[in-house]
């Protein structure tokens, strides 16, 4: 069949290859220039956002918000920092969202030790249940949980959302982790209870160390997540003293003296964070899940 | 059987299963997700079936009466309908768009121009997917201002003398809204699409490009089927989070203007803490809740469908 249709079809690919090179060519750069001008457009509301953080008001309804400042303005940034005094809402977030990194990581492990080495009866009941939780509008279970916050003294605490968001992470960190557990070595168990470890033993210095890549990536999700989490904070923490980022940026907005440099100063600081976050574990992020799905 | 019975014959007391002793490792999870979700849903439930103001005032059993309320209410039903734009805007556009970006980079840009290109041009989709999306809201809030927006007056730089008040008016808010979510979107699809090509094997496309298949057929014959796990994972996840949106409507523009944006959980949002209707806010909540559970039901039942005609044609 081969050596048949050689012959023939050789002449006419040797007739249309440069032509058609040639006009791949061009295609290609089209598709290329299209792709950078999607990105462009994606990029183009950070860039407007950079540009007018730094841009005096007077140049701005001068020369409109695509010119380049002519000088570093930074009252904005200032005027933004001390009216949400902004040091304080960094520290709320990194609290909050901390905490309930390493609480909510903590308890979708002790969940996973049960359900995907423990075996427990009526395992996947459980794992359904948290997922179905996972998918619940947080409206559904906002209001008795506002209440239930009144009662107990937990209303405008940090204390209330933290827990929330513990048992609401770690529905999702169950279901992953008991499906990494699920597949964890029985011979490591076995080899392990041999030696007469018992189970919380086997748990923290053989599992642990084992899972302890992907033990981290949880804590990287659930530390974004928490961060940019905006309906129950702003339902809970009503007072300045206890918000986080985002509902500082928020309940500024309509300010009157928040002006073009505040706006944009403000949305840059807000989201520097989470960008920096996430450039700095970008790498453990992808190792992290490999190294899961490995084992 | 026979096995079992002949351990009781060898050890009189039966010993408990394996799985017993790590009960209590359980127990912090069950309680606390009983304390945070399973019991304020059921109470959610129930409040719904009661007229109250909220906080100390009593409460006053009205049985399906918010529920009759509802089929009544315009403000309700816009909001579904708005729901309808949401899926439009979070779902159905971004995920055909990243589809296309997504083979585009990995099988066009990723082999002509290397992969260095293809990741940068993938970071730049996926950058709003970084940031809490109530701070790109209140950018684009900003950006879209009637009077200070950037975006107006870059038209009024052109010389367009009356620029439309892109948030502000009943018929531009919501395309503008739906404008903003698909910016925020189309990230997710690009990253776990192209993930998902690396998957496929690079053996079917060189076979295809050898039979003479031009990219558009590559793209109809290999691309789509291979990553249809993927695409009913990204369809699940953003339709849910499409019928959940708040945040953006909450910075964007509150529902407004008359309603224009509404959306159900903004809506049940208002009832409870605006409007001190809890009972009807949660008889929102409680129908949102069961929207959304038989829609993640239906595409579930489409994936395993397509999984199991799937399997038959093989």
């Amino acid at each position: 069949m081969a050596t048949l249709t050689a012959p023939v079809s050789a002449p006419s690919v040797q007739q249309s290859r440069p032509d058609r090179r040639h006009r791949r060519g061009a295609v290609r750069w089209v598709v290329l220039a299209l792709a950078i001008l999607v990105a462009l457009a994606m990029l183009s509301p950070f860039v407007i956002m950079l540009l007018n953080a730094v841009k005096p008001p007077a140049e701005y309804s001068q020369n409109g918000p695509l010119s380049i400042p002519t000088h570093i303005y930074l009252d904005g940034l200032k005027n933004f920092w001390t009216r949400t005094d902004f040091t304080l809402k960094l520290w709320n977030s990194v609290f909050i969202s901390g905490v309930v990194a390493v609480a909510g990581t903590g308890l979708s492990l002790l969940n996973a030790y049960a359900i995907g080495i423990g075996r427990v009866k009526g395992r996947l009941w459980i794992v359904s249940l948290f997922l179905l939780a996972n998918m619940l509008p947080q409206e559904a279970i906002i209001y008795p949980l506002f209440d239930m916050a009144q009662k107990v003294g937990l209303s405008d605490s940090q204390w209330s959302v933290i827990i929330i968001f513990t048992v609401i992470q770690s529905a999702f960190g169950t279901y992953l982790l008991a499906s990494v557990l699920g597949t964890f070595p029985p011979a490591l168990l076995e080899a392990a209870a041999l030696d007469g470890a018992g189970r919380w033993r086997i748990l923290w210095r053989v599992v642990f160390p084992i899972v302890r890549p992907t033990l981290a990536v949880l804590m990287i999700f659930f530390f974004i997540w928490t961060w940019n989490e905006f309906f129950i904070p702003l339902v809970f923490l009503t007072s300045t003293d206890t918000q986080t980022v985002p509902i500082a940026l928020a309940s500024l907005q309509g300010d009157r003296l928040m002006d073009v440099p505040t706006t944009n100063a403000g949305a840059l600081v807000s989201l520097l964070p989470a960008l920096v976050f996430f450039l700095i574990f970008q790498r453990t992020l992808t190792r992290g899940v490999t190294a899961g799905s490995v084992k | 059987m026979t096995s079992s019975s002949s351990t009781t014959v060898v050890r009189p007391r039966r010993r408990p299963a394996r799985w017993v002793g790590y009960l209590p490792y359980l127990i912090p999870g069950v309680v606390a997700f009983v304390l945070v979700i399973g019991y304020p849903l059921v109470t959610n439930v129930y409040i719904s079936f009661y007229s109250w103001r909220g906080g100390d005032t009593p409460l006053r059993w009205v049985g399906l009466g918010n529920y009759q309320a509802l089929l009544h209410d315009t403000a309700f039903w816009t909001s579904f309908r708005n729901s309808v734009a949401m899926i439009v805007a979070m779902v159905i556009v971004p995920t055909a768009i990243g589809l296309v970006l997504a083979a585009v980079l990995f099988d066009y840009i990723g082999r002509k121009f290397g992969g260095r290109a293809a990741a940068v041009l993938r970071a730049s989709y996926y950058l709003p997917q970084i940031l809490p999306v109530a701070v790109a809201g209140v950018l684009w809030n900003w950006i879209l201002n009637a009077e200070t927006g950037a975006l107006n007056v870059i038209l009024k730089g052109f010389g367009v003398t009356d620029p439309p008040n892109w948030l502000g008016s009943t018929s531009l808010a919501l395309p503008s809204v739906m404008l903003v979510l698909i910016w925020v979107q189309i990230g997710y699809p690009v990253v776990i699409f192209m993930s998902a090509l690396q998957r496929v094997d690079p053996e079917l496309y060189e076979a295809a490009e050898l039979d003479g298949a031009g990219w558009a057929r590559r793209f109809r014959a290999i691309t789509i089927p291979q990553i249809r796990p993927e695409t009913f994972v990204v369809v699940l996840t953003c339709t849910v989070a499409a019928l959940k949106v708040f945040a953006p409507i909450y910075v964007l523009t509150r529902g407004g203007p008359e309603s224009s944006t509404l959306v159900p959980s903004y809506y049940s949002y208002l009832n409870f803490f605006d409007k001190s209707k809890v009972g009807y806010g949660a008889a929102v909540a409680t129908v949102l809740t069961l929207v959304i559970v038989v829609v993640a039901g239906i595409i579930l039942g489409l994936q395993s469908r397509a999984e199991r005609r799937e399997r038959e044609n093989r």
